[in-house]
């Protein structure tokens, strides 16, 4: 429906070109702190002017400016093929796994300001501070608890006692740990669909990162696994900050509280989620929010 | 009307259309009523008044109809945006539609009490500007709501000040009336309350404007001034 007769000409307006997040209130700002550091010190994470081609030629995203707020959950939203999912993976270079492709632009992850782009950037220690969890639950072919470990092991951590606590923590925080105490040795594989999914996002946790992200990570699960996961992420976004794609929109509505709406490469819109999904500026947003496809 | 830009699932489409198109045909009843409300309190019919009174189970069963209406469009279709806030306004305009009706009904029953008693040579003309004036009003707030168009809403809901002015004269004169003649207190009474509906009819019709500002900008203007909504809707200061 296009209530605003007035403003019909809103579908030739230019993408959002600056996805800043509204003001931050100061309230607990320390008083010497300047406005520029704290309002930094809300934000986790920025793409500034992203570009992305595949193969070095197909350009899949186009000059994204995006702030990811600090501990809460961002969605994207939009189409097949609007660069949702490539954006999600360049926040933990994933891309470099496929030769050719090319980054152009920054992502900057603060409080250290390092742009994780950058060629001198280790993509493993990238990977290590920001994980992912996907669409299909994909447990390594071993024991729960070495599922969880893996990532400890490869930085090094050997002491049985530290890997002990880790993994328990990691399993608890993954709401997973009353299901499998009594059977961490246990094949992943023995797991339902919805706790190996648990069990993915545990493995995830387990090297502590700072940023999460999801890619459409309940779309193979059943309703009450797909609530439960839901659940879990409004738990964990008190610790760290969440970035998931979703072609659920309901979804994106329930779960997250900031909302990107991407469509043939560009960042359409951004904002708080309430506002998109009560009131959205952009007509793009608001014809995809309301299933006016055609 | 202005038409809805089509969702790729027509039966959806035709759900949030037949929302709206009962929307106003509650509004047209509901006009009806008070046109023949009004009538039969002018010309003394009892006829034309009983039958409000009867026609107001109609409005009733429109508006608990147009709810569950609603209320599926919501558990199944979990509507967003301009699509959710229709449903939202659609709700609140029916029970303020519902109680228009009721109002109609409240004058009818005041005319037929009216019609057997002695009736005044100007034929209750102050009440009649009134109602005059606020027939107009829910007109043009309907219409309004049909053509999504806000200025129209801020027009009309700006005329609930004149109706309330004109309500007070009304009532300043129906006093002096009584004053002067204690006889007419009782058939004056029964004026008073029909002035009394009228008014209310005019609050609910400003009620109807300001969910046709929710549903066009997204904005609640309920409790706001019109000068501020003015201002902050379509930018500009009253002057």
């Amino acid at each position: 429906m296009n209530p605003d007769v007035q403003t019909a000409v809103r579908a030739a307006e230019p993408a959002y070109n600056g996805a800043m997040l509204p003001p931050p209130e100061t309230k607990t700002a320390a008083s010497d702190m300047s406005a520029q550091a704290a309002s930094r010190s809300l934000i986790k994470a920025q793409a500034k002017g992203l570009n992305f081609y595949y193969g070095g030629t197909a350009q899949a995203l186009k000059h994204i400016n995006l702030d990811l707020a600090e501990k809460q959950v961002t969605a994207l939203i939009g189409p097949s093929g609007c660069g949702k999912s490539t954006f999600l993976r360049c926040f933990n270079r994933m891309h470099d796994l496929y030769p050719g492709n090319r980054y152009e632009g920054e992502i900057l992850i603060h409080p250290d300001n390092i742009n994780i782009l950058a060629r001198n950037v280790d993509p493993i220690e990238v990977r290590m501070r920001i994980s992912m969890v996907f669409q299909k639950p994909n447990p390594f072919p071993k024991s729960i608890y070495e599922n969880v470990a893996y990532g400890l092991r490869v930085r090094d951590v050997k002491r049985r006692r530290q890997l002990d606590d880790k993994v328990e923590e990691a399993l608890r925080n993954a709401a997973l740990w009353d299901e499998v105490k009594d059977r961490l040795h246990d094949l992943a594989f023995n797991l339902s669909g919805g706790q190996q999914q648990r069990l993915c996002i545990a493995r995830a946790l387990a090297t502590d990162p700072e940023i999460l992200l999801f890619d459409e990570p309940t779309s193979a699960l059943d309703p009450i696994a797909t609530a439960s996961i839901e659940e879990l992420i409004a738990g964990l976004k008190n610790n760290l900050t969440i970035l998931i794609v979703t072609h659920n929109m309901q979804q994106a509505a329930r779960v997250s509280d900031y909302t990107a709406f991407m469509h043939l490469g560009e960042l359409v819109e951004f904002g708080d989620t309430n506002t998109i999904f009560t009131n959205p500026s952009n007509k793009r947003t608001e014809d995809y929010i309301t299933g006016r496809y055609g | 009307m202005e038409p809805i830009h089509t969702h790729i699932s027509r039966q959806y489409n035709t759900e949030l259309e037949e929302i709206r198109t009962l929307v106003l045909q509650m509004g047209g009843l509901v006009e009806q009523q008070i046109d023949h409300a009004m009538g039969s309190l002018i010309k003394g019919n009892t006829a034309e008044g009983e039958a409000v009174i009867m026609n107001d189970t109609q409005v009733n069963k429109m508006e608990v109809a147009i709810d569950e209406e609603c209320c599926q469009i919501i558990a199944r279709r979990q509507p967003a945006a301009g699509d959710l806030r229709l449903v939202v306004a659609v709700i609140k305009t029916i029970t303020d539609l519902e109680r228009i009706g009721d109002e109609a009904e409240k004058i009818a029953r005041m005319a037929v009490r009216l019609a057997g008693e002695e009736r005044p040579k100007n034929n209750y003309a102050e009440i009649q500007a009134l109602g005059g004036y606020v027939r107009h009003m829910l007109h043009d707030a309907l219409d309004a709501f049909a053509r999504l168009d806000i200025e129209a809403a801020l027009r009309v809901a700006r005329e609930d000040q004149k109706v309330d002015q004109k309500y007070e004269g009304t009532m300043r004169q129906l006093i002096t009336y009584m004053m002067e003649d204690p006889r007419t207190i009782s058939r004056m009474l029964n004026v008073i309350w029909a002035a009394r509906a009228l008014e209310r009819i005019g609050d609910h019709s400003r009620n109807i404007c300001e969910y046709i500002i929710y549903l066009v900008k997204g904005k609640d203007v309920r409790h706001t001034s019109l000068d501020q909504v003015e201002k902050e809707i379509l930018g500009r200061v009253n002057s």
